[in-house]
């Protein structure tokens, strides 16, 4: 059954502040829905489903768009689609783990309109930039009426499909910091010039087949060993295995400081298992995830470091 | 805000202005208010890529665009493809090389596959490459083989007519002609040739 598209009403805004009173407005008297690319939006308007009658038309907003670099951030408009994300030479660069996930979102078609700010909106457990977003350890820049908030990545799921935003709140753009650059907390240690190593990316995703498929399992990882040999960087985040794409903090905690090994790995992957909480459904099932889940985190690890191959 | 949009947009090379409702699909625009039925609704959830067509020059899922984001840009449809009466390259590929069966999806095949080859820009994409482009296109018939095989055909096909345009061009050179001969000859057997050359041939053309 198709939803009446005809009786939907569209606000078309000039610029980013003009959309932000728009929204603020609306809130009273039914709130305007954001529309981006529409690649999840009109999925639901074809299927009946209406998330409101009256939306706002976001395509026109330039400040939206583009890909910038700040200090040693890089910095993408909410959208920037996922053809440009795979495209960019700075991200495929800096940030292979994203590139690789733009690559495999639907496929031509949806990556040439579905935009980057629209996937952490439209908040699925199986989307799949959010956890190469969570374990880059994303900000989201969330714009209103009121200005400028930076919500980082890891407090803005709260709940399945709950955001940690306000309903006035726009999501503006998306900034990276350098995977390579030292955490700005608890990263002290780090002297300018020093700069360690960047980590190595990985992200993988099982579907049922490699475009088009909504995610059973989703996996990125960074990894990188210090000086000593041990692992100084230990990021894990999945998605598909819970009600919100998480950092598998038992498993990084297993891989920290540790000496890459098959026995190491092996306890990175049964930790891995008490991170997650997977559930039988349309796609798979709670069993097919937690293995799957497992092997990638065995693969991640071994593709970054073969040493945690060996016994 | 209002429920009636007047969109201006081009459409296989004309301007157009329609009056629609701003959240009516480009699929519904394109088929009722342009009678542009060539444009086939397949699943209406983006994923068989039937309603494809090109947006300012890339694929997009006619189904899931709104009206109102159609404003100022530029549609290609299939309708677009053929010059007139006469098929594209592409399009007679499909016809002689069993690309096409029941016909539903071939309508946004022969979309996707041309953007794929205008961004080729006369190299013979691989077998893979053309599979990956056509990924979000569904079909149930053929299999796709015949599908990737006339996309390629298409594509040497229209390498070849460029470097005997080229050859023509520049003063048939000893070069050209013996290069044109090669691939004529034995087509089979110099595919890996034909496509690690194409840079090369182009250049010379463009001196």
């Amino acid at each position: 059954m198709r939803a009446a598209l005809s009786t939907l009403e569209v606000a078309r805004p000039r610029d980013l502040a003009h959309a932000l009173k728009l929204l603020h407005a609306s809130l009273g008297t039914g709130r305007l829905v954001p529309l981006a690319g529409g690649t999840d939006l009109f999925v639901m308007l074809n299927a009946g489903v209406l998330p409101g009658r009256r939306f706002l038309d976001l395509g026109g907003l330039r400040e939206l768009r583009g890909v910038r670099e700040q200090g040693d951030h890089l910095v993408l408009g909410a959208l920037t689609t996922f053809s440009e994300i795979r495209e960019h030479a700075l991200v495929r660069r800096r940030y292979p783990a994203l590139a690789a996930a733009a690559a495999e979102i639907g496929a031509w078609q949806i990556q040439n309109r579905g935009t980057l700010g629209g996937n952490i909106a439209n908040a699925s457990p199986a989307g799949d930039s959010l956890p190469v977003l969570l374990a880059l350890e994303a900000v989201v820049h969330a714009r209103s009426v009121r200005g400028t908030r930076e919500v980082p990545f890891a407090a803005l799921f709260r709940g399945y499909r709950d955001l940690a935003l306000e309903p006035d709140e726009l999501i503006a753009a998306v900034s990276l910091p350098d995977p390579g650059a030292p955490r700005p907390l608890g990263g002290g240690a780090a002297r300018r010039g020093a700069r360690p190593p960047r980590a190595k990316q990985f992200f993988r995703k099982v579907g049922t087949r490699r475009a088009q498929s909504i995610s059973k399992v989703v996996l990125a990882g960074l990894l990188r060993l210090g000086r000593d040999g041990r692992v100084d960087l230990a990021r894990v985040a999945i998605g598909s295995v819970a009600p919100v794409t998480l950092r598998a903090g038992r498993a990084e905690h297993a891989l920290l400081g540790a000496r890459p090994s098959a026995v190491v790995a092996a306890a990175a992957r049964a930790a891995l298992l008490k991170d997650i909480a997977p559930i039988d459904d349309i796609r798979s099932d709670r069993e097919y995830r937690l293995r799957v889940a497992g092997n990638l985190l065995e693969q991640f690890l071994r593709v970054a470091e073969p040493r945690f191959a060996r016994r | 805000m209002s429920a009636g949009l007047a969109l201006d947009f081009t459409v296989n090379g004309k301007r157009r202005r329609v009056r629609v409702p701003p959240m009516k699909r480009l699929l519904d625009v394109l088929r009722e208010d342009c009678g542009l039925t060539g444009t086939k609704e397949g699943c209406g959830e983006g994923e068989c890529g039937a309603c494809t067509v090109l947006m300012d020059g890339v694929p997009v899922n006619s189904c899931l665009v709104p009206a109102v984001q159609a404003a100022g840009v530029k549609i290609v449809t299939v309708e677009g493809l053929a010059k007139g009466p006469a098929l594209s390259v592409l399009q007679r590929a499909f016809v002689e090389r069993g690309g096409t069966q029941c016909g539903s999806c071939t309508p946004g095949i022969l979309v996707t596959a041309h953007a794929l080859l205008q961004r080729a820009k006369g190299r013979v994409p691989g077998d893979a490459e053309v599979r990956e482009a056509l990924a979000g296109n569904l079909c149930r018939c053929t299999g796709y083989q015949m599908i990737v095989n006339a996309v390629r055909a298409a594509a040497r096909e229209t390498q070849a007519s460029a470097r005997k345009r080229a050859a023509r061009a520049a003063k048939p050179g000893a070069r050209a002609k013996v290069k044109s001969a090669r691939t004529k000859a034995k087509p089979a057997k110099t595919k890996v040739k034909t496509r690690t050359k194409a840079p090369r041939g182009r250049k010379q053309a463009g001196r």
